[in-house]
């Protein structure tokens, strides 16, 4: 479409710029979660420069080379991507009201969600037998409350995608149940971009 | 909602409104470019491909770059004009991320360059 078509349109036509009336509670919806993961990439924000200052303060403990096991971390990328993509054909399938390929596409998304984040829990656990827990250094400290924010929020978002299923169970795939299960997708995609800062920083940077 | 009417309404991140197929060869796509670029940067980061003292350089530039492929074919966040306003309040959200990491970084840096050696008899 070009400038022109847009000039020469009736006025009324032109929604968000004040010409259209309200848009759809659709958009309103989704632009308000948009504004929501924008601020909690501004959380994000300051754990990571937590992070950067502090990941050189090991105190004599272990530093992340000693403690970081790059196959698990790469396995646990691929986890939250595939989980990502799974949960994006889930809600292109409950766009075309297609339940049975949601759920198909809901087994993946939780299940590797789910993966993703007992690789992380046993990661934690291992680290914190060995005496590296957050308590031990600056450095670990900044590393728990970094990376166990980003796991906090793929277990709230687990429990709400399971809330999100038996939604789509029980009431099935009405306009409000589908505006949810965009907020829902779009916070999981959100999750997977935070999750990229978090392995290229903490850990490909944190071996070198 | 008629073609013309359609064509103008707002959109939001995650709403493709293309045809369906289409939707899912983006998605498809996205996938393939973000495992390249996932396996590109654990290949950088444990190999001597890049330059050592460039390597950290490197990954920052893959990260980015996923990061845009994330936006692009997973949120759908395009730049024609129906996508103003996400992009709008986009753009401030990284804008106060920059703040926040390279500000800290750069204040905490200096205060950390003119501190005070602390003597060891000192309890902490």
């Amino acid at each position: 479409m070009t400038i022109a078509t847009i000039d020469t349109v009736r006025p009324k036509l032109v929604r968000g710029r004040g010409g259209g009336g309200p848009a759809s509670t659709r958009t309103v919806v989704a632009y308000g979660f948009w504004i929501f993961l924008l601020s909690d990439f501004i959380l994000f924000a300051g754990l990571f420069a937590a992070y950067a200052v502090l990941s050189g303060n090991t105190a004599g403990g272990p530093t992340g080379a000693e403690l970081f096991n790059l196959r698990s971390v790469f396995i646990e990328t691929m986890c939250l991507l595939f989980s990502s993509y799974a949960c994006g054909l889930g809600a292109l399938s409950a766009e075309r009201r297609r339940v049975d390929h949601f759920y198909i596409s809901a087994v993946f998304t939780f299940a590797l969600g789910a993966a993703f984040l007992f690789i992380e829990i046993s990661e934690f656990a291992g680290m914190v037998s060995r005496g590296a827990g957050p308590s031990r250094s600056a450095f670990l400290s900044a590393f728990f409350t970094l990376v166990g924010t980003h796991g906090a929020h793929v277990t709230l978002g687990l429990i709400w995608f399971i809330y999100m299923v038996a939604q789509v169970a029980v009431k099935g795939l009405r306009p409000h149940v589908l505006r949810r299960l965009l907020c829902f997708s779009l916070f999981w995609h959100a999750l997977d971009i935070v999750w990229v800062g978090v392995f290229t920083l903490v850990y490909l940077m944190g071996v070198q | 909602m008629d073609g013309e009417d359609r064509l103008l309404d707002d959109r939001t991140p995650g709403v493709e409104h293309e045809e369906s197929m289409a939707n899912f060869l983006s998605y498809t796509a996205g996938l393939g470019l973000a495992v390249l670029l996932t396996i590109a940067s654990f290949v950088v980061a444990q190999t001597n491909l890049l330059w050592p003292p460039g390597i950290p350089v490197g990954l920052v530039v893959l990260a980015f770059a996923q990061i845009g492929v994330h936006l692009v074919f997973f949120l759908h966040i395009g730049s024609g004009p129906d996508h103003t306003n996400n992009v709008l309040a986009l753009a401030f959200g990284v804008l106060i991320v920059f703040l926040v990491i390279a500000g800290s970084i750069w204040i905490i840096a200096n205060l950390n360059a003119n501190m005070m050696e602390m003597p060891a008899s000192l309890p902490r």
